[in-house]
C-alpha cells in the first residue's frame, strides 16, 4: 500500500532513520513485486526522458491550433539579453517551463509529471538546477522519487486531474511536487519536504482548468512558468525555516475540498475561466471553419 | 491504485494523457486482438473524442496504435501518411455511441482472409484503457496484464476446456470474466494470467471444437 499521508511516510522514514526518497522506493518495490534495482532504473529512463524531451524543443514548430510553440525560443531570445528581471537562472526555469509546455502542444514526447498539461513544472526546476550546478545525476532520480511520492499521496487523498478538482490538482500538484524535489536535492530534511509541498500546494490552491477550446494550449502553457516559480518559492521558502502553519496532509484534504466545490464549468469543460472569453469564442470558432 | 510511474509518467506524445496517450494504447490493443495490422479500419469518435478529439491528436494516434505504435513513439503526429505508405485504408468519423463513455472509441478492423472484428474501448485517463465491447460483445479488460482472449461458443465444457489447458502448462489464472451474446451463441473468455501463455497451449486451445479464437495480449 502506498503512503496515505505524509505524516505516514515520515514516520517509516524516522523510525528506520531512512530518507523520504529511499521509503518512496521500497514501498514501489513491494507494491509492484520488482528489485529496488529495476525500480531505479525505471525512474532513471524518466529522468532521461525529459532530459531529451528538453533537448528535442524546436522554436519553429507551432501547434494545430497555432495558439502556442513559439514561446521557449522567444524566451530564450530574451535572456540572451541578459536584460531579464528575474535573473539568469529563474530565466532559464522560465524557458525551460515553455518548451516543455509547447513539446507538449506540439506532440512531441513528453513526461506527464503529474500529467500532461503540468508536465513543464518538474524539468522546469529539476532539469534547470541539475544543469547550472554540478549535481550528480543520482540525485535527479532521488528527486525524482520524492516528486512522484508527493504526487502519490496527493492522489491518494485528492486527485491529480483537472476534469476531477481543477488545475490546482496538475499544476498545482506538479509545483508541489517539484516543491519537494528540489528540496531534497538542497538537502532538505522529510519535514522541510513536506512544507515545501504545503506552501506550494497553497499558493495555488483553487486554480480553475479553463483550456480554450478544451486544448492543452492555453492557459496550460504558461501555466507550466507559475508552477515552477511557486515550486522554488516554496522550497527556498522551507529551507529558510519558514514552515507550513497547515500540515500538508491537512492542506492536500482542503484542495479536494476546494475542488469538489469548484463548478463543472471550471473543471476541463472548456466553458469557464479564460475558455469562457469573447477570445476564446473566436479561436474556437476559427478551428471548427478549418476542419 | 496509482503505482508512482503513473504519477511520474508516462513517457508519452503530446498533448493529453487521455485524448493522445490513451487513444493510441486504444489503437494499439486493437491491433493485438485483430491479430495483424487491418488492411482497412473505420474508427469512430464518440463524446469528447469527437468533440475535442482532433485538436488532441486523438484521430492521429488511434490510426497509430493500428500501425503498432505506443504512445510515445515519435511518429505519432505522422500517423495519416505512414498508414497511407503502409496501405493501411481508414476512415474516421464522430458517432453517437447510447450510453458510452465520454472518451469512447470504436474500431472496426478488415483484412482478407479473416473475420471483421470491432472493438469498442474509452480511455479512463494517465493514458490507461480499458475494452468494453469486442464484436458487438460486452467485455472488460485494459490490456495492463497477460490476457487471454477466447472465443468460443457458449456450450458446456469450454471453460474447463481452458482452464484445463491452462493448469496443464503451469499457468496461474488471475481473474477470469466470462460473457456471452445470448444462451447458445457466442461467447469470449478474458482471462489474465501471471504467466506468459506459450505457443503449444494457445495451438492446443485453438484445435478444440467449439473454440472459435484465440489470442493473447503480452502484459504492456
Ligand atoms: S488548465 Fe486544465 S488542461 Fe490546462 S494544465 Fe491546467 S488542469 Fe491541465
Amino acid at each position: 500500500m502506498s503512503y496515505r499521508s505524509m505524516e505516514e511516510a515520515q514516520e517509516r522514514c524516522e523510525k528506520e532513520g531512512i530518507e523520504f526518497w529511499k521509503a518512496v522506493q521500497m514501498e514501489d518495490g513491494d507494491e509492484r513485486g520488482v528489485s529496488e534495482e529495476d525500480s531505479w532504473k525505471e525512474m532513471e529512463h524518466m529522468w532521461h526522458a525529459m532530459l531529451d524531451s528538453l533537448d528535442s524543443y524546436d522554436p519553429e514548430l507551432m501547434s494545430g491550433s497555432r495558439m502556442v510553440g513559439r514561446e521557449g525560443g522567444l524566451m530564450d531570445a530574451y535572456r540572451e539579453r541578459q536584460d531579464t528581471l528575474c535573473g539568469d537562472f529563474m530565466a532559464k526555469v522560465m524557458g525551460n517551463a515553455l518548451k516543455m509546455g509547447c513539446n507538449n502542444a506540439c506532440m512531441k514526447r513528453i513526461v506527464a509529471a503529474p500529467t500532461a498539461g503540468a508536465c513543464g513544472v518538474v524539468p522546469a526546476v529539476l532539469v534547470t538546477y541539475y544543469r547550472e550546478y554540478d549535481v550528480p545525476e543520482e540525485k535527479m532520480v532521488e528527486a525524482l522519487y520524492v516528486a512522484a511520492g508527493i504526487g502519490q499521496i496527493i492522489a491518494n487523498r485528492a486527485y491529480l486531474a483537472g476534469a476531477s478538482g481543477g488545475c490546482q490538482a496538475e499544476i498545482g500538484s506538479g509545483s508541489g511536487m517539484a516543491a519537494s524535489a528540489i528540496c531534497h536535492v538542497k538537502g532538505g530534511s522529510t519535514a522541510q519536504i513536506g512544507h515545501a509541498c504545503a506552501m506550494a500546494l497553497k499558493n495555488l490552491m483553487g486554480l480553475v482548468c479553463d483550456p480554450v477550446g478544451g486544448l492543452v494550449e492555453v492557459p496550460c502553457v504558461k501555466r507550466n512558468v507559475g508552477g515552477a516559480f511557486n515550486a522554488i518559492a516554496a522550497a527556498d521558502m522551507s529551507l529558510a525555516g519558514i514552515e507550513s502553519q497547515i500540515p500538508v496532509d491537512q492542506v492536500i484534504d482542503a484542495m479536494k475540498e476546494v475542488g469538489d466545490k469548484m463548478d463543472v464549468s471550471l473543471r476541463e469543460t472548456g466553458a469557464g475561466g479564460v475558455a469562457g472569453s469573447p477570445r476564446a469564442a473566436e479561436v474556437v470558432a476559427r478551428m471548427n471553419m478549418k476542419s | 491504485m496509482a503505482s508512482i510511474f503513473d504519477i511520474l509518467g508516462p513517457v508519452m506524445v503530446g498533448p493529453s494523457s487521455s485524448h493522445t496517450a490513451g487513444a493510441a494504447r486504444i489503437g494499439m490493443i486493437a491491433r493485438q486482438l485483430f491479430g495483424r495490422q487491418p488492411e482497412k479500419a473505420a474508427v469512430y469518435l464518440h463524446g469528447s473524442f469527437a468533440a475535442t478529439g482532433k485538436g488532441h491528436g486523438t484521430d492521429k494516434a488511434l490510426i497509430a496504435g493500428l500501425l503498432g505504435m505506443r504512445p510515445d513513439d515519435m511518429r505519432i503526429p505522422d500517423s495519416f501518411q505512414i498508414a497511407q505508405e503502409e496501405g493501411m485504408e481508414f476512415t474516421i468519423s464522430p458517432k453517437d455511441i447510447r450510453e458510452a463513455h465520454p472518451n469512447t472509441a470504436q474500431i472496426i478492423m478488415e483484412a482478407e482472409g479473416v473475420n471483421t472484428m470491432t472493438i469498442q474501448a474509452y480511455s479512463i485517463g494517465g493514458g490507461r484503457i480499458r475494452v468494453c465491447k469486442v464484436d458487438g460483445i460486452d467485455v472488460d479488460f485494459s490490456g495492463e496484464s497477460n490476457t487471454l482472449i477466447i472465443r468460443n461458443v457458449d456450450e458446456p465444457g469450454r471453460i474447463t476446456d481452458v482452464t484445463g489447458a491452462l493448469s496443464k502448462a503451469r499457468i496461474n489464472i488471475a481473474t477470469m470474466q466470462v460473457f456471452r451474446e445470448k444462451r447458445g451463441g457466442s461467447a469470449i473468455m478474458v482471462v489474465e494470467t501471471d504467466q506468459v501463455v506459450p505457443k503449444e497451449t494457445m495451438d492446443e486451445l485453438q484445435s478444440k471444437e467449439g473454440i472459435i479464437r484465440v489470442k493473447f495480449l503480452h502484459a504492456n
